[in-house]
């Protein structure tokens, strides 16, 4: 394996809450533009591990790489330029809801790269357009904006620094199909532009099935399975089997 | 069956309340470290600490107008009620500017501040916190601790002390109202006795702590926002807790700074 290609590298990453053990040695790899998704039944720790990865959460242990820089017990002072290269659209949005939506996809470049403001809104008003928002909506604030409006206006905010890597937390959750669909081929055509790595975490098939290079299934704090889309479908992993048909029968338990 | 052989065991039977009171007190500390910490150092956000200052300040100025007002009024009634069988009502205009100035205008501004700003403060990163929106800030590199609770805490110490001066002077006023126009003193007199008798140290006391209060109202409003987990629920009992937390820290430490000050 290409170790020097690999823009992330997770290897033996434990997190545990209290007593219960949410990360249970984890080991993933992202390469540089590749879209790897992430599968896994609700509260298998999918969220914990790319807050992990973002130095969000602290791990017990284990490592993480970012493009070789081991981030698991450095100060975040030193990592921050690795973290500077990565953005996320979080699963409700997450935006300030005390900024406007321009505000909001202009953050990083204002706040960090210091770009003058009248500067910064044609910028972001220029990423609305690319995820199929108009400049109408660049003055209005979150609140005022639908569901799948702001999921828009997270990915223009996430994309607006131009990232190496993008995390995508259910990016497709609590939308309608088509809407769906819609913010999957935004995320499509996003990534390929920037020519960023993405990592999604979800539990929605048909987009996992549509964004990903390759699918990672997370259960029981471990990846027990990986490989391409083809693969899922020819594999006879009986979770992974169960997963992708949906079906309460099988070696995986629901906790009720 | 308890045993106190080992230290464990005593631990294990304080049990755990205990515990957890411990890695409270830890996490505090934390927090209180790198927020000064954040103070500090850069980057500064001056727009914030405006916005902060014009809000906790500008903004409390009726409530703590209200409640100085009327402080000073109803000491100027009780003395002359208290006093005036001893036939020492000249002493009105010093008692009004002593627990005015000292006690009455800071701890009033303070608990009004904390009942306003302080739970503000905390429902507002409270539901920055759960809507993931302090998450949004590290992935965009910007520290939430500078950010958000810098300009806070900073806000909090500027504003308080210049608040409880207008309060001073407002409480003081509160106490000329009630003498001359109630009680029929000479206003001039009332004035002259209130200047001659006015000192240094009681506007610094008053000053030193509302400073202290800003403090302590801010960094609770701060602490129980940003540690606030589970939703609108945790939101509610972080608000709660920011309000009645720093309320009752600043009547103990009205105490304290006194008992600093006065006693010898």
């Amino acid at each position: 394996m290409n170790q020097e290609n690999n823009k992330i590298e997770v290897s033996e990453l434990y997190k545990a809450f209290g007593r219960k053990r949410v990360l249970n040695g984890v080991n993933l790899s992202l390469k540089k533009g590749e879209s790897l998704v992430v599968i896994g039944g609700s509260g298998t720790g999918k969220s914990v591990l790319i807050k992990c990865i973002q130095g969000l959460i602290e791990p017990d242990k284990g490592s993480i790489k970012i493009d070789g820089f081991e981030t698991v017990g450095t100060p975040r002072k030193d990592c921050e330029k690795y973290y500077a290269t990565m953005g996320m659209l979080f699963q409700g949005g997450a935006l300030f809801d005390s900024l406007s939506v321009w505000e909001n996809v202009a953050f990083g470049l204002i706040e960090n790269q210091k770009m003058p403001k009248k500067q910064a809104k044609e910028k972001a008003i220029e990423v609305l357009r690319q995820v199929g928002l108009g400049a109408d909506v660049a003055d209005l604030s979150p609140s005022e904006i639908s569901g799948g409006m702001q999921k828009r206006v997270g990915l223009a905010r996430a994309i607006a620094t131009k990232p190496e890597v993008i995390f995508f937390d259910e990016p497709t959750t609590g939308l309608d199909p088509i809407m769906a669909d819609v913010i999957n081929d935004l995320i499509i055509s996003s990534v390929k532009k920037l020519g960023a790595a993405a990592l999604t975490i979800t539990h929605d098939m048909a987009s996992a099935r549509k964004i990903a290079d390759k699918i990672a299934m997370l259960y029981q704090g471990k990846i027990i399975w990986q490989g391409t889309v083809e693969e899922m479908d020819k594999s006879d992993n009986p979770y992974v089997r169960q997963f992708i048909s949906g079906s309460a029968k099988g070696p995986i338990k629901v906790e009720i | 069956m308890f045993q106190f052989k080992y230290p464990e065991n005593f631990l294990r039977a304080l049990g755990k309340p205990l515990v957890v009171f411990i890695s409270r007190v830890g996490e505090l500390s934390e927090f209180i470290a790198r927020a000064l910490y954040s103070c500090v150092t850069p980057p500064f956000y001056p727009r914030l600490l405006l916005k902060q200052i014009i809000n906790i300040g500008f903004y409390s100025l009726p409530v703590v107008a209200l409640t100085t007002l009327f402080a000073g009024m109803v000491i100027a009634l009780q003395t002359h009620a208290g006093f005036s069988s001893y036939g020492a009502e000249s002493a009105i205009a010093t008692v009004v500017l002593i627990s005015v100035t000292r006690e009455l205008a800071p701890a009033f501004a303070g608990l009004m501040v904390a009942g306003r700003i302080g739970a503000a403060m905390a429902a507002e990163i409270g539901t920055m916190r759960v809507t993931e929106q302090i998450d949004a800030l590290s992935t965009l590199s910007t520290d939430p601790y500078k950010y958000l609770v810098a300009p806070r805490l900073l806000a909090g110490v500027i504003v308080l002390p210049l608040l409880v001066v207008i309060g001073d002077i407002i409480g003081i006023f509160g106490g000329y109202l009630v003498a001359v126009y109630q009680l029929d003193f000479n206003p001039a007199n009332y004035i002259n006795a209130t200047v001659n008798e006015l000192q240094l140290i009681d506007i610094t006391t008053g000053v030193i702590k509302a400073a202290v209060f800003g403090f302590v109202i801010a960094l609770m409003g701060c602490y129980n926002g940003y540690k606030s987990k589970g939703g609108a629920q945790g939101v509610g009992e972080a608000t709660t807790n920011a309000v009645v937390t720093s309320s009752i820290l600043i009547l103990i430490l009205n105490y304290v700074i006194t008992g600093l000050i006065f006693t010898e």
